[in-house]
């Protein structure tokens, strides 16, 4: 037995030889990629690098706890496929003339999963808890600003703010959480954090740690009942082994990075068993420049360094062309985003320029500008593990040791990153991504009150101009008024370049080509996840 | 002996104190909060959300305070509950843990030993043939080749190229739905490569090993002895040397337990194992205190009752040093 053990090692060193020559080879038929008539049935198993963490929303922050609890429960509001708030729960709402209340009518005869009736009570609870000082939730601020919530019925929920606050209505796409099994009880060690009840099409079935998720369809969805019949969250730590999963047929959907999507996945094979989908993710990659450092206070620097860098050049060679350059902190085709601003374009010559004017020569001919005596030297900080962050910032340092600025970069684990570095105020520049929120309030990163320690606006950046804009911005429904706010904000930020805005990725998810319906919309292809369908005779589970 | 025994137990006790009193405080010592990790530069939370999660930890307290009360808790075998959003007991999140990586651990050291042992032996006997030497190659090759990457390229040729295995986890989907035996199979089918990677890399440190103990022993005179007296050489080598040269060996043995319930991060992570290491290395990331005091303070418990049960176990394998000691 012990020499089969050896033999069998010893003919595995061959075979190794052959796997380097990535041979496919397949059994499976390639699937009809004809429409099929829409059927029930089949399940769909999605990769996650991630486990979650609870399944009580308001508890979690992180997104394989959102991916899930986005099946299984409801909010109020929900975006659509167009970015829009649209009734989810909440059949539709009123906004009073002053814009202080928004009364909800809610929908009636939708049922929790466990067959309670959902009314104006939850909606009640899952406010109360959510403000309640001893629950350790993430989410209280925008709640806190509610100066009255009441419950008139069971079908109206009516809440009172200060003063108008349009990220309100967003806020009401929280998770609504079921006020007869939670009530009067512990939220922080209730059973259904690993077992949760909603509202959503898709009911929890079974949850094996570190393994996968199981969901079921509910067949009582007040939407209808969702055509794939279960749903499958396999948690695969890795993204090469997920990819493999994916290739040998054990997952239907993931992500892929660039590199997959443009060297290994142009097979005549792999097109025939995947749906590649290409759209703008909601983040954006940026370059900040520590304000408080008198090296970038001068805005006439801060235009160099941006002249400086080739965007296009970061987008060609990190995502490999997979995305598109950032001029501002909003995602393009969204409404908030203007078209027509445009920062500074890749010229060398003007970055050069702006420095001299600047008072940044070359006075020791050593290739590095020099001020005062001093050599314009930086580091740029980035955190431990992601490579397209550190591969941007080599690509930056080439560039700007090209003008004559030396550049150091440093990686740093994510924990010291935020306390020793961010928090303290203590570093030169950084490289790091905000999310785009559907919603365009930034007043938490850029308005001048949020730079005080573990804030957001931690670059300091101050310009009374943009606070004006940034709170009346988000004190009127208007959306015309919104619209002239925050376009205004981009033409003045695309002047100060507080931030050097990099480049907007590409999300780059696959899905199994078994699997129709699949609609690509500005908000990704999750947004009719209920409509996605196997036809019948190509269903596998 | 009883004495000896209830003084090697009883001295444990302040051992034990004095490691979770320098781990809790170098754990701390570690830059960043568990509630940084949580919220994450998320623009939506605010500061007051960050203090009430603070104080909802009990991380606003001095940190002598938060460590008796730690230890207080820990006294009646209460790990308390983990920093992270789920908030659940540690002891719950280690003991569903636990027995995948036991069993793996123990399944790899069996083929390792199975298979080096042999290897030795006939390496020491058959010294400087083709046969030893080419060994030397494979052994030195196990140890040289990153696991991570003979474990992606055995997954991509056996799973995705030839389809054969299965590419990660522990079962297929549906696996609750198969008989007793078809579960197993399916169980095997997805340890083959996990375990076989494992054993081909730690091959070389016990296989040297064995064939340098091996050979001191047929150099003896006894040996020469044995051989003179006409006895098969099979019989030579299984039952006078072999004895006499796996001692050492079984001490390796004894160091090993400690570390069946240590998980290798990057093993588990590749094959998507949901073992120790991911959840200590998580708990690392997340600064989750109490689950990582927890794993701690397990792994040093168990070392310390290793040893102890080593040297008790040596006392009565060994007359020499049985005999020392009644002295």
């Amino acid at each position: 037995m012990n020499r089969g053990g050896i033999a069998f090692l010893v003919m595995v060193l061959p075979l190794l030889l052959l796997a380097a020559c990535d041979r496919e080879r397949g059994s499976s038929p390639p699937p009809r990629k004809g429409p099929g008539m829409p059927a029930y049935g089949d399940a769909i198993v999605a990769g996650s690098i991630g486990e979650p963490s609870t399944l009580i929303p308001i508890l979690a922050t992180d997104s394989a706890s959102s991916d899930i609890s986005g099946l299984v429960y409801n909010g109020l509001v929900r975006y659509d496929k167009n970015l829009q708030l649209e009734g989810d729960l909440a059949e539709r709402w009123d906004i009073s003339r002053d814009g202080l209340t928004i009364t909800f009518h809610l929908r009636r005869g939708v049922t929790w999963h466990d067959g309670g009736e959902f009314t104006s009570r939850d909606v009640l609870y899952t406010y109360r808890v959510t403000i309640d000082p001893k629950t350790p939730t993430a989410y209280a601020d925008s709640f806190r600003q509610v100066l009255k919530a009441e419950a008139p019925d069971d079908y109206t929920f009516r809440v009172t703010y200060a003063r108008p606050f349009a990220p309100a209505l967003e806020s009401w796409g929280m998770p609504v959480l079921p006020a007869h099994l939670l009530e009067g009880k512990d939220i922080t060690k209730s059973p259904l954090s690993r077992n949760p009840v909603g509202t959503g099409p898709y009911i929890f079935r079974q949850w094996v740690a570190g393994q996968r998720v199981v969901l079921e369809s509910n067949p009582n969805y007040y939407e209808g009942r969702p055509y794939i019949g279960r749903y499958i969250y396999k948690i695969i730590p890795d993204s090469s082994t997920m990819y493999m999963e994916l290739k040998a047929g054990g997952i239907d959907q993931m992500g892929i990075s660039p590199i997959q999507y443009q060297r290994q996945t142009g097979t005549a094979k792999f097109a025939s068993k995947f749906n590649k989908y290409r759209y703008p993710a909601a983040a954006y990659t940026y370059l900040a420049y520590n304000l408080r450092n008198p090296l970038f206070a001068d805005k006439r620097v801060r235009q160099a360094l941006t002249s400086a860098i080739n965007k296009k050049e970061i987008i060609h060679g990190v995502l490999l062309g997979m995305g598109q350059v950032a001029h501002g902190p909003f995602k393009p085709g969204t409404w908030a985003y203007n078209p027509d601003v445009r920062d500074f374009d890749y010229n060398p010559q003007r970055a050069q320029a702006l420095l001299a004017e600047a008072g940044w020569r070359d006075r020791n001919r050593d290739g590095i500008l020099v001020k005062n005596g001093k050599p314009f030297q930086f580091t740029i900080l980035t955190n431990q593990g992601n490579d397209q962050r550190l591969k941007s910032a080599v690509i930056i340092q080439y560039r700007l040791k090209a003008i004559g600025i030396d550049v150091k970069i440093r990686v740093i684990e994510w924990a010291s990153f935020l306390s020793q570095f961010i928090d303290k105020g203590n570093f030169d520049a950084v490289l790091l991504a905000w999310t785009i929120t559907p919603d365009p309030d930034i007043f938490d990163i850029w308005h001048s009150s949020k730079t005080g320690p573990k804030e957001f606006n931690f670059i300091r950046y101050m310009n009374p101009e943009v606070d004006r804009l940034l709170e009346q911005g988000r004190s009127t429904f208007d959306m015309d008024e919104r619209k002239r706010c925050y376009f205004r904000l981009q033409e003045i930020m695309a002047e100060d370049q507080p931030y050097t805005f990099l480049y907007v990725p590409d999300a780059l998810p696959v899905v199994s080509a078994r699997f129709r319906g699949i609609e690509p919309a500005p908000a990704g292809i999750g947004h009719n996840f209920i409509k996605w369908y196997v036809p019948k005779e190509e269903q596998v589970y | 002996m009883i004495a000896y025994l209830l003084k090697r137990i009883l001295l444990l006790i302040p051992l034990m104190l004095g490691i979770t009193l320098i781990t809790f405080t170098v754990v701390h010592l570690a830059p960043g909060e568990p509630v940084e990790m949580q919220i994450s530069m998320n623009p939506k939370v605010t500061a007051e959300a960050r203090e009430r999660l603070k104080e909802f930890y009990g991380l606003d307290k001095p940190l002598h305070v938060q460590y008796a009360v730690w230890v207080k808790k820990l006294v009646m075998l209460d790990f308390g509950r983990s920093f992270a959003p789920d908030n659940r007991p540690v002891i719950d999140k280690i003991r569903e843990r636990i027995p995948i990586t036991l069993s793996l651990n123990v399944i790899s050291l069996l083929i390792e030993f199975g298979l080096a042992l042999p290897i030795g032996i006939l390496a020491a006997i058959r010294r400087d043939t083709l046969f030893d030497k080419g060994m030397t190659v494979f052994v030195f090759l196990g140890f040289a080749v990153p696991t991570f990457w003979l474990a992606l390229l055995l997954m991509y040729l056996f799973g995705v190229t030839l389809g054969w295995l299965p590419v990660s986890g522990l079962h297929s989907l549906g696996s609750e739905d198969y008989g007793p035996f078809l579960w197993f199979w399916d169980m095997v089918k997805h340890l083959l490569i996990p375990v076989s990677v494992a054993a081909f890399g730690s091959l070389a440190g016990l296989s040297r090993y064995m064939r340098s103990t091996m050979l001191d022993v047929i150099r003896q005179d006894y040996i020469t002895t044995a051989r003179a007296k006409g006895l098969r050489e099979r019989t030579v080598i299984l039952r006078h040397a072999l004895r006499n040269a796996l001692l050492p060996v079984i001490t390796l043995l004894g160091l090993s337990v400690p570390g069946l319930i240590g998980g290798s991060v990057i093993f588990e992570t590749i094959f998507a194992i949901p073992g120790m290491g991911q959840l200590f290395y998580g708990g690392v990331m997340a600064r989750d205190y109490p689950l990582v005091m927890g794993i701690l303070v397990i792994g040093a418990g168990l070392t310390l009752i290793g040893n102890m049960l080593a040297d008790i176990g040596y006392a009565f394998a060994d007359p020499r040093i049985r005999h020392g000691q009644g002295r």
